[in-house]
């Protein structure tokens, strides 16, 4: 089929050293000795242990159970007696722990009843459900959860479902071997996500320097009659990173900073996962094993059928490593990782082993300053400036990193491969975005606890603001009260004396004096005025002599007798009128 | 053990690059060779020493490690352009002059391989033609044919610097005629002088410029440099000396005229595409060659120097990171977006 394909600009050719490993069928591993099975193995949230230490477990039979939609279910690749359930290292380049459920196989590999499900028949929501629960997620290597793609997004028609066979790192061969040998059940797994996410379009591309499995892939096209264009693309790394291939096969462009590419309407797929999701629609198997490539500095570089969770350094003694080799790299030589030891296990996105030694990857030379030669951003598949952004993250000024779209960097090492000053452009821009995050994080904490404060210091000055209301309404009240009772208590004296001569006026007011100064308000006014006036001096009487109320006769007489002496003596004046003397003012 | 992906390098270093630019250089040196003798094979030993010297001295001041820096080939390639821009009978301390201040100036003091603005060889030139203009205005007479070791004596100083040291490049006789003639002469009667002219541009000038259009081909196949800068400074010169030849022919030389002469196809593939002082952006690049051209015409027809490529390009060196700043290329994806 002849088809119109597009070009990404950039891109290298690195050797691509995949002849090593292709030329066998994939063979099965040999059991481990034991499993350490990570439970988060997924992008999305941390599957929750089901198991215990102590626990026998079969085949397939779940031991972490999906956290939330965006998660996968982990299970136990063999029958065995679950050792702990603790914190491991994990292959990650960090060489950080975390949660893993190790088990010990007892020999018999004994499955658990398996439930396949037909997809046709099913609603999606349980097919969903099915690959979710079988822990389908993407092999390709970022590990989404398969589910979560293939649920239809939103007022965006899907254009193309794009099969990502192309492979271009350099070293790795397990979806080649997977294609070559099990085509057809990739196709049928092909034509599920077909169903489900109904694409006007389905291509699956593969680059040219895979004939064999191009023609597989076509054979098994054929032979299920399915309208599926297998393309071959030309062998340019990274035409196998999603948005790349997109490009190469639609023309579309989805820019880095879109996080799904379903918003442009074409959805991509590694052939792993289409295979594994197939195995868990049809017969209910659960992603426990994949397809690896063990090559590099060893004897017998090969692709081997894994379980989930086998030590790394049993696997690569399994292609007999040659004495000089001193590191495990996890993925390809473009963007993997060197792991921190042998014990770490593979999971679900291991798609390459590779035993490290000096002779194929030679050590960097010393980093030499920038040329500005622009080599990289020659090569650049995002078309961004890699020595600009190396500039501005060597100075720490991340604000123009940002500027220049680091974060549309998708690491691929283009940059770092054709640096004639060898300067590891990839680090400094993983550098500079971790540092961005974690200054947006610190900032978002101190946003927090800022607002948190501030919140906090309006409550109380809102608490304040409430108690003296509170207060002055009590005071308002009780005023009230005392200048009611005053006022009635001024009235009813009033009203004594002049009972007769006050009531007459008010009838007659009316009647013959209209315009009568007489306001009854006023009157009441002044009348409360009086009547605390009064009570007030009643107070200051009542109050003068306090400290004397409760004397016995002869302390009072004590006490007027102290009094008189005191008058003799001129101790005091009776009456106290004389100013203080001016030397006794404060200064 | 801890190494960041990728683990896989392309075989390149910055040695790699120099050595490459110094190679291409090498058919244009043959020729120039051919046109003025051996005398210029020694000004580029007495370059390119005192370029190593001057490195040297100053990575130890600065601390950095020599046998990464002076081997890295960046200061050979200085001192290749400093000896080949420099009248070949020059005495030796005017040489050494330029490139010591290439090398600790406008290279060292800058900061060193990658971080200097201006391009260090056009320093040197116009430091040079501004302090000794005389010295860098004599060439030697067409026809002066001399061995080995009278140009060694000369260069060093050992014999005197006669008149027929003092001509003019034939970029300059033709100007310089032009201006004096006030109308008298015309282009067509200066080109008749094959003896000065050859057939194009300049006897044996053509050759050697067409060197280094060679050797700079050469380097846009190897991709060391992209043809950007080239293809607009040579079509802003053609376009802007082309019309002027079209309006008044008697008195402005042909476009072929000013491509074949002076440091024009030096300037175009060699000087002007070095990318520590030029633009990086294509587009960036296609404005910084149309202006380095249609400059160092300006220059070199209505100014008062022999040529006019070295002061272009270090005033389009100024203005690179500007260029660089305003031309940004769209990232993918976001094209019809910007």
């Amino acid at each position: 089929m002849l088809m119109n394909l597009f070009k990404f600009k950039g891109g290298v050719k690195p050797p691509s050293n995949k002849l090593q490993s292709n030329h066998l069928p994939i063979a099965q591993a040999p059991m481990p000795s034991h499993l350490v099975v990570p439970l988060h193995q997924s992008i999305g949230g941390t599957p929750q242990p089901i198991v215990q230490a102590g626990d026998h477990v079969l085949k397939g039979q779940k031991i972490g159970e999906a956290d939330g939609w965006i998660s996968a279910a982990v299970h136990a690749p063999t029958s065995g007696t679950v050792l702990e359930v603790g914190m491991h290292v994990r292959p990650h380049p960090s060489g950080l722990d975390s949660l893993c459920v190790v088990i010990e196989p007892d020999g018999k590999d004994e499955w658990i009843a398996r439930t396949p499900i037909d997809h046709k028949a099913a609603a999606p929501a349980d097919v969903f459900h099915h690959l979710q629960q079988c822990g389908i997620v993407g092999l390709g290597g970022a590990g989404f959860p398969a589910h979560g793609k293939l649920t239809p997004s939103k007022g965006v028609a899907m254009d193309e479902l794009i099969i990502n066979g192309a492979e271009c790192e350099p070293f790795i061969t397990c979806d080649d071997l997977l294609m070559r040998e099990r085509a057809d059940e990739v196709v049928c797994g092909i034509a599920m996500f077909r169903d489900l996410l109904q694409p006007k379009k389905v291509l699956i591309g593969i680059e040219d320097n895979k004939p064999e499995a191009i023609a597989a892939m076509r054979a098994a096209v054929d032979a299920q009659k399915e309208p599926f264009s297998v393309v071959a693309v030309p062998t340019l790394y990274p035409a196998g990173g999603a948005k790349q291939l997109i490009r190469v096969l639609t023309g579309k462009e989805v820019p880095g900073s879109m996080r799904s590419t379903a918003d442009m309407g074409v959805q991509v797929f590694n052939v792993g996962t289409a295979y594994s999701a197939w195995r868990a629609v049809a017969h209910g198997e659960p992603l426990i094993s994949r397809i690896l490539t063990i090559t590099g500095n060893v004897h017998a570089p090969r692709n081997y059928e894994v379980l989930i969770g086998t030590p790394m350094g049993e696997l690569l003694a399994l292609a007999q490593p040659h004495p000089d080799t001193d590191g495990i790299l996890m993925g390809g030589p473009m963007m993997g990782f060197l792991v921190p030891n042998p014990q770490v296990p593979v999971v679900k996105t291991t798609n390459c082993l590779i035993a490290h030694d000096d002779r194929l990857f030679p050590p960097k030379a010393p980093e030499m300053p920038c040329i500005r030669c622009g080599s990289c951003a020659q090569v650049c598949p995002h078309e961004l400036q890699p020595f600009e952004m190396y500039w501005f993250s060597r100075a720490k000024n991340f604000g123009k990193t940002q500027e220049y779209n680091i974060f549309d960097c998708i690491e691929c090492g283009c940059c770092s491969y054709v640096c004639p000053s060898r300067i590891p452009l990839v680090q400094y821009f993983r550098f500079a975005k971790s540092e961005i995050w974690a200054r947006e994080r610190e900032k978002n904490a101190a946003d927090q606890a800022k607002t948190r404060f501030e919140f906090k210091q309006y409550r109380e000055e809102r608490e304040k603001a409430d108690k003296a209301e509170k207060l002055a309404k009590a005071a308002a009240a009780q005023a009230a009260k005392k200048a009611a009772e005053a006022a009635a208590a001024a009235a009813e004296s009033s009203a004594a004396p002049a009972a007769d001569g006050a009531i007459a006026p008010a009838v007659a007011a009316p009647a013959d004096v209209p315009a009568a100064t007489v306001n009854p308000e006023k009157e009441a006014k002044r009348a409360t005025i009086e009547a605390a006036m009064a009570r007030a001096k009643a107070q200051r009487e009542a109050v003068q002599p306090k400290n004397t109320e409760s004397l016995t006769p002869d302390q009072q007489k004590a006490a007027a007798d102290i009094e008189a002496r005191r008058v003799a003596a001129h101790l005091i004046e009776p009456e106290p009128v004389a100013p203080a003397p001016a030397s006794e003012k404060p200064e | 053990m801890f190494a960041p992906a990728p683990f896989l390098l392309k075989d390149v270093s910055v040695s790699q690059v120099m050595i490459q630019v110094c190679v291409a250089l090498i058919p244009g040196i043959a020729a120039y060779a051919s046109l003025v003798g051996p005398a210029i094979l020694v000004q580029i030993v007495i370059a390119t020493l005192s370029a190593l010297l001057a490195e040297a001295v100053m990575l130890k001041l600065r601390g950095k490690s020599m046998a990464m820096f002076l081997t890295d080939g960046s200061a050979i390639v200085t001192a290749w352009l400093i000896a080949l821009t420099f009248p070949p009978l020059a005495p030796w301390w005017l040489v050494v002059t330029g490139t010591v201040f290439a090398i600790i100036v406008a290279k060292h003091l800058y900061g060193g391989l990658g971080q200097n603005p201006f391009n260090p060889a056009m320093v040197a030139f116009a430091v040079c033609i501004v302090a000794f203009p005389a010295l860098m205005s004599q060439w030697p007479s067409v026809g002066l044919q001399l061995g080995l070791i009278e140009q060694m004596n000369i260069i060093l100083g050992w014999a005197p610097r006669v008149d027929a040291l003092s001509g003019a490049t034939p970029l300059d006789a033709m100007k310089t005629a032009l201006k004096l003639g006030e109308g008298s002469f015309d282009v067509a009667t200066l080109l008749a002088n094959q003896d000065i002219y050859g057939n194009f541009a300049g006897r044996g000038w053509e050759w050697v410029a067409a060197g280094y259009l060679l050797g700079g081909l050469w380097l846009w196949q190897r991709k060391l440099i992209t043809w950007h800068v080239p293809v607009s400074f040579i079509a802003s010169m053609t376009v802007l000396s082309g019309a002027l030849w079209l309006y008044n022919p008697s008195q402005f030389a042909s476009p072929l005229f000013h491509l074949l002469s002076g440091g024009a196809m030096l300037g175009a593939f060699f000087i002007a595409t070095d990318p520590v002082s030029g633009c990086t952006t294509p587009r960036g690049k296609l404005i910084f060659g149309a202006g380095a051209g249609l400059l160092a015409y300006i220059i070199r027809v209505f100014g008062g120097y022999p040529d006019g490529v070295a002061f272009a390009v270090l005033l389009m060196n100024l203005s690179a990171p500007l260029i660089d700043l305003l031309t940004q290329p769209p990232i993918f994806g976001m094209k019809d977006k910007s």
